[in-house]
């Protein structure tokens, strides 16, 4: 039986009059990687940032293990396990790689924890190794992909919550991006993944949701869906 | 040699304008506003100093209860004055910052009345003469103190975990939020760090000319606005430089027999002609585009 780690509930979200999230349902269990896809303005961004904390929905529930989060501040999220890589990256451009990454482990108090953290980043990510005193504007926007990530996992995360990590990357580095989403199972941690690159994002993940206009209209396993008609001829350009 | 002692009070008045001027450049990198009461808590400062003065009588007890009282009042200024505004229109919390800034003066004069109050015992006195540069003792404490802070101030925001926070929310507040950082815990602090040093700026005039009235902050709060201006609002190095370079501009202009009555033109003259040439400020990043 799988544990569920994440489990969002009838979700409404408004901006002022934009009804943009129309009572969205879904779950993501411990272990997975679940993609949420869906065409630009369809309201991923909005679900993510309603997941952790940055925006506050009108009516229904986030659950996180069980415990309701639905109206805890951003802040206070990513000390219980769930960090969210947001949409454009948002690196402290004027800060230095190492500072950068410092900041991910702003949650955690165990210096020894953190240190051990650092090192695995610097393992899987050589290029913030050699730039670590290097100001993160400077990256290029492979390296600013790489530095938010190692940023979020400088949390110890348990979950982590992807807002199109893919986006404007040249393809060889779009390729890079899903190795590293895919590391991020095999570490034993869940992935909510939000992408555009429907094709990319169902080749990886267990499971798919698609939201449309701020509605889900299909979900369920990604294979299945990826062999789906609609979603073939909507999001796989087939 | 005059010219030298222009350059030495100049470097002291500047350290001056640099201690508020970091408040205010502070507060507008990180809370993203314009505190047009921050010279105001200068003159709060003050009072609190003359009030420590009548019970103790001690100038240096004055300056620690003056800076205590500066830190809870910018703290509590900050909670109930513009944090309901928090995403409200810039204008609305200007209009409520200009509000602050009459209600503290009219506070002020209805606590100690129109009357200067006289601070001698902070007032300090005697130079010291090297050749014929001479230097205020007053000068050199208050350069003393500018050095201490200005280091303190690098050293905290490059290496401390609140002053790595306080760029990071500066930079960016949702994705501070988003690293676990409590920003308006970061506010908080922001606003008592640079009322401290309004304290600190405060003290610094009165050992120099210790009369206090109502209005003790207006001048130095207007020139400190200007000397973050000129090195760059939001940038703290920014605002030490642009002290520094007002302090001295205004000292040597000072200095000058023809030019003296013209000093403040002088100041806002070259705040005008630093503009055309750098609009972000000396050490202010031109707003660059989000990729
Ligand atoms: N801050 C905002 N204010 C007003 N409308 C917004 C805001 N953010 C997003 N929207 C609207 O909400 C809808 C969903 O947007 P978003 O969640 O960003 O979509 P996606 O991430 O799928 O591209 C869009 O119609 C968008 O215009
Ligand atoms: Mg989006």
């Amino acid at each position: 039986m799988s544990e569920v780690l994440l489990k969002v509930e009838n979700l409404n979200v408004y901006y002022g009059m934009i009804h943009a999230l129309k009572g969205i349902s879904f779950e993501v269990n411990k272990g997975e990687i679940v993609s949420l896809i869906g065409a630009n303005g369809a309201g991923k961004t909005t679900t993510l940032h309603t997941i952790t904390g940055l925006i506050h929905p009108k009516e229904g529930r986030v659950l996180y293990k069980g415990e309701e989060i639905t109206r805890t501040p951003a802040h206070k999220i990513v000390g219980m396990g769930m960090v969210h890589v947001p949409e454009g990256r948002r690196i402290f451009q004027g800060l230095s790689v190492y500072d950068n990454l410092l900041l991910g482990s702003y949650s955690r108090k165990d210096k020894n924890e953190i240190k051990e953290n650092l090192e695995k980043v610097f393992v899987q990510f050589p290029r913030l190794a050699e730039r670590r005193t290097q100001l993160a504007g400077t990256l290029s926007g492979g390296e600013q992909q790489m530095l938010a990530m190692g940023r979020a996992l400088l949390s110890s995360p348990e979950l982590i919550v992807l807002d199109e990590p893919s986006m404007g990357l040249s393809p060889l580095l779009v390729g890079e991006v899903f190795e590293i989403v895919k590391s991020f199972r095999e570490a034993g941690k869940t992935v909510l993944l939000v992408e555009q690159n429907a094709k990319k994002a169902m080749s990886i993940s267990d499971r798919a949701y698609v939201l449309e206009n701020g509605v889900i209209t299909m979900s369920g396993d990604s294979r299945e869906l990826a062999e789906d008609e609609r979603v073939r001829k909507a999001y796989l350009g087939a | 040699m005059d010219f030298i002692n222009a350059l030495i009070n100049g470097l002291s008045l500047g350290g001056t304008y640099a201690m508020i001027a970091i408040g205010y450049t502070m507060v507008y990198g990180i809370a993203k506003m314009l505190n047009f009461a921050h010279g105001d808590i200068i003159m709060v400062g003050g009072y609190a100093m003359y009030v420590t003065l009548l019970l103790v009588g001690q100038p240096i007890v004055a300056l620690i209860a003056a800076i205590v009282f500066c830190v809870i009042l910018g703290v509590c200024v900050e909670r109930f004055a513009y944090k309901p505004l928090r995403g409200a229109s810039p204008l609305a919390v200007l209009i409520t910052a200009i509000g602050v800034s009459s209600l503290l003066q009219s506070l002020a004069q209805i606590a100690f009345g129109s009357a200067p109050k006289m601070l001698m015992a902070v007032q300090i006195s005697g130079t010291v003469t090297l050749g014929s540069i001479h230097i205020a003792y007053y000068t050199i404490l208050t350069l003393a103190l500018t050095v201490v802070i200005m280091v303190a101030m690098t050293l905290f925001v490059k290496y401390s975990k609140p002053g790595r926070a306080m760029v990071a929310v500066s930079e960016d507040r949702d994705a501070a939020r988003l690293m676990g950082i409590n920003t308006n815990a970061i506010i908080a602090i922001t606003f008592a760090i640079g009322s401290a040093l309004a304290a600190v700026a405060g003290y610094c005039m009165l050992i120099k000319s210790p009369t206090l009235t109502n209005t003790l902050g207006a001048m130095p709060g207007i020139k400190a606005f200007t000397a973050a201006v000129i090195g760059g609002i939001g940038s703290i190095p920014g605002a030490m430089l642009g002290g520094i370079v007002l302090g001295v501009i205004e000292a040597i202009s000072l200095s000058i027999p023809g030019l003296a009555p013209f000093t403040d033109a002088v100041e806002f003259g070259i705040l005008i002609i630093i503009l055309l040439v750098k609009p972000a400020g000396l050490l202010g990043k031109a707003r660059r585009e989000k990729v």
